[in-house]
């Protein structure tokens, strides 16, 4: 791994004076990025941003009362308010016996070189980056004469350096890069529009698929939607692509975050080791896999990534918790702790339900009345309950065959008998990002339309 | 802390960071004007501070600042942005720069920003601004709304409560020498419950705020109004029985299922998506839209509203767009670029979330004018349908007009009668006619409690709604009782 050149001593700095203003403990993030941006319109470059961002975020301790700050401004007079501010604040908050630091010696020794920084390919000119997006809407509009406008498309770039610091003297760091290109063209026809999305994102430069074919499925993802109508209510078998099987994935994930179980605001609360899903669903969450997006050697407590098995063979193996969550369980830490401004949560890092041996089209095939769903739109999930309700678009299934457009319909049902209906999982599993599944088909849903 | 309230933005900025209206007219005149069609430099400070009571502890007490400037020059359909959270003369040059250097590559179209004009409104100047107010008065309002939420009922077993303040300070300079500032204050308290029965789990929140002080959650007990609310919700749902599924007629309850509008028409009626013709309501002015019954303004002008502002984003004071006047499409809300190039006038919807981000048009307080019908007549009215009265979040796909908003209390209506509470529920429709199918609009016009926060194009901004009672002749209903 390249020296990051972390500007660790600022944060030593910070905590030091957190520590001479009286705090008990204290540890502090670092984020400083690089971003570029540009979107192409009609072939016509529509918007360019460039920019340069850097935030501290610290957390104090007065014994078990803890508070956070953070700051955009790294000047020495502001980071001394800021460590100010956030004693004031620690002290005016109650002793939690949960709160704390990690023990010093669960601390993270080597940090892993994952791969995620792209040092190796040369940074093109702006132009060369527009011409991407550009590539990637021509492709679009050339590839059917009902592909007749554009929302736009956009290449992005960004690079960012962390760095995480305790009072105990830890201090440790780490660099990424992440590029990307997406397009969002417009298919009409007889007067009605739809619009669609594809996307390429990666550690590296040169992992991003060509323009030209994000593109063309884009445009492919637009035409399949026209000529959508309403479908009558019924209660059939429902298959979610890649794309909408990865929200179920992030609704597991939610209800077995720390934080949702010990407000007892989960559906999976007192679950752990018992069934929560057919036999055939295994999640994993992998934070090691070198380039891979939700990729990081270190969590936001400094605890080393590691490989959890969430759910295995339908089994609630654990839950996702930072030091915080752990300790109010009664459980250890799974090192997903995330930081952000506000303090201390708990994130996934590359949450992959693992496929399984159909291919999609088998899967299609073995339907013989159903609704093959590719997007999901609001935000009807009760994380208490399980209860799912969400506006849908996708393809209607007619003997086995992808038979016709439907839009505004719903689909609902309960996570948890979601789950335990699974009755198939494809094979067609892509890392593109840093959630994601293969379809998946579940036996039973209601789909109401008209 | 100092009170930032008190503070006139442009002496502010001079007296911080050495940058002054002056300074920031002469750099975007020699860096922008005469090259590009228009160009304006952004400066803020934000201050957010949020405090949250979990299990009567305080779980999270946090304060953050930041602060930076953003710099666009518009060429054209051309947007270069920059930005920088360091504020000083070199960043800001070498901003302009890069804002330049992509708007300089067309050649300018002539045409000339219309500038700002007309005098900022004063519709937040509070007694004491929120982000001032001591921290063991809030802490010890949290307590209270704790306790009231656990006295409410003995199945109550979570109570999360929190209050978010924040206080930004904002100047704008542009191309055409118009240079203001504004100092916005903002606070929401906010109470979700879980409630449990027999393994059984439900949740409720309520909550509210707006551009006020403090005590504005103290004026005649509204945080117990707002416990009380969260409390009786979550109860509520314990018992609710699954929501119907399929095409029904659906009566919406006033205030926040206004959310209505924002979804199935607000985002369609932004100048950017009808300029690009890739909203489902572009080409349509002037055609009818709604039902005679239906007229709703966009309206960033009533004081303390959690959506309203003294100017808007690029400098132009808010206004009053009527969208839809007795069901025909009248209006689009506007930002200078789209105005620009629409040859319309600058509705005073510039927004952006923060420094960090270009604006472009946005909703400020979105409702509907009310009617004549008496909100229980509405009711008597149907036969069988669904009585929505509260809502989370909802989403709509601007091209194709889909939109969704999910129900999170609503009852059955039987023979005109309220019946039982169902399960929440995502309710679906057709923007450019679900209007259309409004057959009654009562007389009781609401504004909501103050929550609203609108994502489009991953920025967030405060946003409000209103509605009076409405009933809806056939929206789908996305339950499972088939």
């Amino acid at each position: 791994m390249s020296d990051p050149g972390l500007r660790t001593d600022l944060l030593v700095d910070v905590l030091k004076r957190a520590q001479a203003r009286g705090a008990s403990a204290a540890d502090g993030f670092l984020i400083e990025e690089q971003h570029f941006s540009a979107s192409v319109r009609l072939g016509q470059v529509d918007t360019v941003k460039h920019s340069r961002d850097q935030r501290l975020s610290l957390r104090v301790f007065a014994g078990r009362a803890s508070a956070a700050a953070s700051s955009s401004d790294l000047s020495r007079d502001s980071l001394e308010r800021v460590v100010d501010e956030a004693t004031a604040l620690a002290r005016v908050t109650a002793e939690d016996p949960h709160a704390g630091l990690p023990e010093p010696g669960e601390l993270i020794q080597a940090v892993p070189d994952l791969q995620l920084e792209d040092t190796a390919s040369a940074e093109p000119a702006p132009e060369a980056k527009i011409d991407l997006a550009r590539q990637a809407e021509a492709a679009a509009l050339a590839s059917d004469p009902r592909m007749t406008n554009s929302e736009g498309a956009e290449y992005w770039d960004r690079r960012a350096r962390y760095a995480y610091a305790t009072s105990h003297g830890f201090a440790r760091g780490y660099a990424t890069s992440a590029f990307g290109l997406s397009v969002s063209p417009v298919a009409s026809e007889n007067g009605e529009m739809q619009r669609d999305y594809w996307y390429t994102a990666a550690r590296h430069r040169g992992a991003l698929e060509a323009p030209d074919a994000i593109g063309r499925i884009a445009a492919k993802r637009a035409l399949r939607r026209l000529g959508a109508r309403k479908v009558k209510t019924i209660e059939v078998p429902v298959i979610f692509d890649p794309d909408t099987a990865a929200t179920l994935v992030r609704a597991i994930a939610g209800a077995a975050s720390g934080p949702s179980l010990y407000r007892r605001a989960s559906f999976l609360l007192d679950r752990l080791g018992k069934k929560i899903a057919a036999p055939s669903v295994t999640v994993v969450d992998d934070g090691l896999i070198p380039r891979a997006l939700g990729s990081r050697p270190f969590d936001g407590e400094g605890l080393a990534t590691r490989r959890t098995v969430v759910v295995g063979e339908g089994v609630l193996e654990s839950y996702l918790l930072d030091s915080y969550s752990a300790r109010k369980l009664g459980l250890a830490s799974t090192h997903h702790a995330s930081r952000d401004g506000s303090g201390v949560g708990v994130s996934t890092t590359n949450l992959v339900l693992q496929p399984g041996t159909a291919t999609p089209e088998a899967l299609i095939r073995s339907v013989k009345n159903g609704f093959y769903v590719t997007e999901l739109i609001g935000f009807g999930i009760n994380g208490v309950t399980g209860d799912f309700s969400k506006g849908a678009a996708g393809l209607w299934i007619d003997h086995g065959e992808l038979a016709y457009p439907v839009a505004e319909v719903t689909v609902a049902g309960n996570l948890l008998e979601m789950l335990a209906a699974i009755e198939g999982i494809g094979n067609d599993l892509i890392m593109r990002d840093r959630t994601v599944a293969p379809t998946v088909l579940i036996g039973r849903m209601v789909v109401a339309g008209d | 802390m100092e009170d930032l309230a008190r503070v006139r933005p442009d002496k502010f900025f001079a007296d911080r960071f050495n940058v002054t209206p002056s300074l920031m007219e002469r750099l975007l005149g020699s860096n922008l004007v005469g090259r590009v069609d228009d160009a304006d430099i952004y400066l803020e400070y934000r201050v957010n501070e949020e405090l949250v009571l979990e299990e009567n502890v305080v779980k999270k007490a946090s304060r953050h600042v930041s602060q930076g400037a953003g710099v666009r020059a518009l060429s054209e359909t051309r947007t270069g942005y920059a930005h920088t959270d360091d504020i000083s003369l070199a960043n800001l040059e070498e901003a302009a720069r890069q804002a330049r250097a992509i708007a300089d590559r067309a050649t300018t179209s002539g045409t000339l920003a219309v500038p700002g004009r007309g005098a900022a409104h004063d519709l937040y100047t509070l007694s004491e601004t929120p982000i001032v107010t001591a921290l063991e008065r809030k802490l010890t309002l949290l307590r209270k709304v704790d306790a009231a939420a656990r006295a409410a009922d003995p199945r109550v077993s979570q109570v999360i409560a929190s209050v978010s303040s924040e206080e930004v300070v904002m100047l704008i300079a542009t191309a055409s020498g118009w240079t203001i500032g504004d100092v916005r204050p903002l606070t929401r308290l906010n109470v979700t419950v879980i409630a449990e029965e027999n393994g059984k789990r439900e949740i409720g929140s309520w909550g509210g705020g707006g551009r006020v002080p403090f005590d504005f959650f103290l004026e005649g007990e509204r945080w117990q109004h707002f416990a009380a609310e969260a409390a009786r919700q979550a109860i509520l749902k314990l018992h609710a029985i699954d929501a119907p599924a399929g095409a029904m007629t659906v009566v919406l309850g006033p205030g926040w299922p206004g959310i209505l509008l924002h979804e199935a028409i607000g985002h369609g009626l932004e100048g950017d998506f009808n300029r690009k013709g890739v909203s489902a309501f572009a080409g349509r002015l002037g055609q009818k839209v709604a039902s005679e019954l239906v007229t709703v303004v966009d309206d960033g002008t009533i004081p303390n509203r959690r959506g309203s502002l003294n100017v808007d984003d690029e400098g132009t004071p808010t206004g009053r767009t009527v969208l839809i006047e007795n069901g025909i499409l009248t209006g689009y809300m506007q930002d200078r670029l789209n105005s620009r190039l629409m040859g319309m006038t600058a509705t005073g919807n510039g927004r952006r979330e923060s420094y960090a981000h270009p604006p472009m048009p946005r909703m400020t307080n979105t409702f509907m004018l009310a009617g004549q019908d008496d909100p229980a007549d509405i009711l008597r009215s149907v036969g069988r349908g669904l009585y929505a009265v509260a809502f989370g979040g909802g989403q709509v796909d601007i091209t194709s007009g889909k939109f969704v908003f999910s129900a999170s209390e609503a009852y059955l209506i039987e023979n005109g009668q309220v019946g039982a509470p169902v399960k929440g529920a995502t309710l679906i429709g057709n923007g450019p006619d679900a209007l259309t199918h409004v057959s009654r609009v009562g007389h009781d016009l609401q504004m909501d409690e103050g929550v609203g926060t609108c994502g489009k194009e991953g920025q967030s901004v405060p946003v409000g709604v209103g509605l009076p009672t409405i009933r809806i002749d056939g929206m789908t209903v996305g339950g499972t009782q088939v």
